[in-house]
This record gives structure tokens, sequence and C-alpha cells, in this order.
């Protein structure tokens, strides 16, 4: 089993096709609540979930051996990390397969990639 | 000369076997390690070996079943003597204790060897991929062509095409791309992109005489497939698209212009071939599931079947050109149709519709090419030449430009 890492991202603070009235927005959260419980059910769900915007976004660093933070994100573009899904699935076709399930709830590209064996995470 | 290139010029009995063999010897060791760059490197060193041995001794008799079980072993004991091999070679346990003898069980000329070359060219053309990609891939992997055969097919330098190689290798590994055939219902999509692959080689196989060899190959390949998946009639209607077009290659340039299939020799036709292609274009009809392929190869047909240009069943071309954009409505079907409409309804006809379609395919130099023979037939000079013109500016190959030039000669 691998791990592979579903993103999304936001272009400019936009994740273009996102619920714009209250009608879709429930829409939206009923098909997202639907896709992460058949995630759960079939043992494919890590972890997931939506990211605050770059602004909320603090650097660590090292400097002179001190911890030194930066406001702001690692990387000033006008791209994003908007919410990602980490899921089990046994090779690409499978993670291919939950990313266009992914694709059909949000309405939104997804980023798919395979995680390195390191640690706790199988290859 | 390496040994690779030879085999494309005066081929030896020995490089001919190898270069028939590798795709299956490296499709088999892959499903055996799991690891593409392993597979190639233990058939190479298999490769060495036999050359040597199979020089004084003979090609044995089942040559491919021979490199397998060399290259296995090979593999086996370079994995054993490296360390970092010895995680892998403790999960081949079970592998390194049947790999005695040159015929094993699991070597069969039709069993899961025959399905490995099957997996490998859908791992190799996977969607997941670039098209640059699984050209290269296919090349390398099934068609055993050396990463400077590559290189040299698509005008590209050795470093860049390995590095190439090594980035497509390195997703398959890291993203586990799966070495599966598909199943339903993504498989006719999967095929489709495994015959497109196929035609891409067998098409830039026609651009120049240096890269003749992608033709025998595509040809080859497509061939296996069609083996392989005896149920799906679009494999064989690329076999039968590229045995049609294959047999005109002779007629089809002269003193390195290219010849119009209205102009061509066709005594210089392979006939052969063609009835090889129509036998299969016969086939297909029977089964009576068109495709794409299938009716460019019916168009193929058609032409193969006239004795003179005249003597086409123009109307018949149209007809499949019809059904052709019906499951395939791309701006170069349209093209095509248009220049076939020029024979029934003339070249006014002709000119209308491709003027319709010219600004999707402003780029494209048939598209002017056309336009410039319907201006001339028409008498419009001026028009036909600044066709002609741009044409011979956006043209891709030699011959292509030759054939132009001297359209524009002919008009001044």
């Amino acid at each position: 089993m691998s791990q592979y890492l579903l993103s999304t991202y936001a272009v400019e603070g936009e994740v273009r096709g996102a619920p714009g009235t209250p009608k879709e927005m429930g829409a939206f959260m009923e098909r997202v609540a639907a896709l992460e419980a058949e995630m759960e059910a079939s043992g494919t769900f890590v972890f997931g979930g939506a990211l605050h915007g770059p602004d909320a976004a603090t650097v660590v660093g090292v400097g002179d051996g001190d911890l030194v933070m930066t406001d702001g994100p690692f990387v000033e573009a006008k791209e994003h990390i908007a919410g990602f899904y980490i899921i089990n699935a046994d090779d690409l076709d499978a993670a291919l397969a939950w990313a266009g399930k992914v694709v059909d709830a949000i309405n939104h590209p997804i980023e798919v990639r395979p995680f390195r064996a390191t640690g706790r995470v199988e290859a | 000369m390496t040994p690779a290139v030879a085999a494309h010029g005066e081929a030896t009995g020995v490089e001919r076997v190898f270069r028939e063999v590798s795709g299956q010897a490296v499709a088999t060791l892959i499903r055996i390690f799991g690891d593409i760059t392993l597979a190639e490197d233990a058939v190479q060193e298999a490769f060495v070996v036999a050359s040597d041995r199979w020089r004084s001794d003979g090609i044995p008799p089942n040559p491919a079943g021979w490199i397998v079980t060399t290259a296995r072993n090979r593999a086996i004991d370079d994995l054993r003597r490296s360390a970092r091999g010895r995680g892998l070679h403790e999960q081949l346990g079970a592998v390194a204790t049947t790999s005695q003898g040159p015929c094993t069980e699991e070597w069969g000329e039709d069993g899961p060897v025959r399905d490995d070359q099957l997996r490998l060219i859908f791992t190799c053309c996977h969607p997941a991929l670039r098209t640059e990609h699984h050209v290269a891939l296919t090349l390398r992997l099934l068609g055993g062509l050396s990463v400077d055969e590559v290189a040299r097919s698509f005008l590209v330098s050795e470093p860049a095409m390995a590095k190439r190689l090594v980035r497509a290798k390195y997703k398959i590994k890291a993203a586990k791309i799966p070495y599966r055939v598909p199943e339903e219902p993504d498989l006719p999509e999967r095929l489709r992109s495994v015959l497109s692959v196929l035609y891409l080689i067998y098409n830039t196989g026609l651009d120049g005489p240096e890269r003749a060899p992608l033709r025998s190959e595509a040809i080859r390949l497509a061939r296996a497939l069609v083996e392989l998946m005896p149920d799906e009639p679009e494999a064989a209607g690329l076999l039968a698209l590229m045995m049609l077009s294959e047999s005109r290659v002779p007629a089809r340039t002269a003193e390195g212009a290219l010849v119009l299939l209205r102009d061509q020799d066709r005594a210089k036709w392979d006939r052969t071939m063609i009835e090889e292609g129509h036998a299969i274009v016969r086939a297909c009809i029977r089964r009576g599931q068109p495709g794409p392929f299938q009716l460019q190869a019916a168009i193929q047909a058609v032409h193969c079947d006239a004795d003179s240009f005249e003597a086409t069943d123009w109307p018949q071309i149209v007809a499949l050109y019809d059904h052709l954009f019906s499951v395939m409505p791309t701006p170069v079907v349209a093209l095509n149709r248009a220049i076939a409409i020029a024979e029934i309804k003339g070249p006014s006809a002709a000119l209308t519709t491709l003027d319709t379609i010219a600004p999707d395919l402003d780029n494209y130099h048939l598209i002017h090419a056309a336009r410039g023979t319907m201006l001339r037939r028409m008498g419009r000079r001026d028009a036909a030449q600044a066709a002609f013109e741009r044409a011979a500016h956006l043209a891709a190959t030699e011959a292509e430009r030759r054939f132009l030039a001297q359209q524009l000669e002919e008009l001044a």
C-alpha cells in the first residue's frame, strides 16, 4: 500500500469552481462529506482538509543557532495549496481514480503526488 | 558502428534475434524483478553473453527463453553481490530457487510471457506520462532500440534522451504506475493511447530515410498487439492502416521529393502488403465495429485498390471520410475529406470547404498545400503561389519542402 497526496491549489486566493451561493455551498459540502465517508469506509482516508490562506502562514528557520520567524509563506507565488487529502492506494491507477472523484466533488483540478518511503510511510 | 546501429543496417542473424526478443525479455524481467532499469541492465548483460556464445554455438531454438533465463540468473547474481539489492534479493528467494535450466515452467510461447509485453506497453503509454515519454519508453523497452537510436529518431542529443528516459522511469517507479493491462471501463481509452503512440512512431518513420527503422518497429509492435488482443478491431485497423501506407512507400518519394498519390508509379506499390492490408480491412468490416483506425485503413484500402488515380472510387472515399468525421471530428479529418471532395465536385467546392477549416489549421503546412493545389487548378496563380509559399515555410520534412519548391517552380 502506498500513500499519495491529493492537493488542490488556489490561484491568487481564488479556488476556481468554488461554490458562490449558500445553496451551492450546501451542495458542495454534501458532496465532500459523502466522498470523505466513502474514503473512510474503504480505508483510503488518512488525513485531509482545507487550509487557511498564505497570509496566515509563518516560516520558521534557523539563524546563528536561534529560531527565526518570518511572517508569510515559504514561496511568494500566485498559487498556494488550498487543501489536501492524504490517501492510501495500491498504485497510481487507484490514486487517480480517487483523484477523479475528488475533482467531481470540488470541481477543481487535483495534483496527485506519491509519498517517498521514509519514516512510517510504506512505498 | 555499434551492434545496435548495425542491426538497422546489415543486421546479422544474432543482432536481428536480439531486436526481436529484446522487448519480450525486458517485459518478463520487469515482471520478475519489478524494476525497469534492473531488467534493462540484465537483458543487456545476457546479450553480451549471447553474442559470444551464439556466434560459436549457433542460435538456440528458443532464443527469447535463453535470454530471459540468462538475464534472470545474472540479475540474481548481481543482487546477491550488491548491498543495495539485499532486501530485494530476500524477497526473491522463491525466484532464485527456480532459476535453473533454460526453460522453466513459467516460460512458454503464449502464456504469461506474452502478456508481459502487453502489460509493459500499457505502462509505457500510461496517461500520467507525457506523449514524448510514451514514445521514448515504447521504443526503448519494447522496441529494443538503443538510447542513441531513439535520440536520433527524434533529433535530440543522446544525453537529452537518456535524461528523458530516466525521468519517465523515475515517475513509473515513484508514483507506482501499474504493470498490468487495464480493465473495463478504462481499457478502450487506454488502448487508444497505445495505438496512437504506435501510429505516431510509424508516422515519424515517414519523415526521412534515417527514420525508416521506426516504421518497421511500429509495424512489428502493432502486429504483436493484434496477436495479444485479437478481440480489439481497432488494433487490427491500425495494423492494416500501417501496412497499406507502407505498401506505397517505394513510390512516395522521387529524388528526395514527395510524390503525390495522383502522380505515384503504382507498379512500385508492394502488392503483398496491400493484400494483407485488404484482408485485415475485410475482416474488420465483417465484425462491424468500426472505429477511427479501421475507417482510415478502409480509406487507404480503397486507394490501394485503384489501378489509377482517376479510377479511384471517390464517392466511396468521401463516404468513408464522412463516417470518420462523425467519430473523429478533427480539422485534419475535415481537411482530408475536402481534398477527396475536389475529385467529385471540383476544386472550387473543395476550396470553399478548405477555407472554412483554414483558421483552425493555420500553422499546418498541408492545409496551405491543399489550398495551393485547388487554387492552381482554378487558374488563380498568384493566390496559389502565396499558399504554396506559406506551406513551404511551415513544412516539417525535407521531402515536403522539395515537393513544394517544385510546385513553386512550375508556377513561376
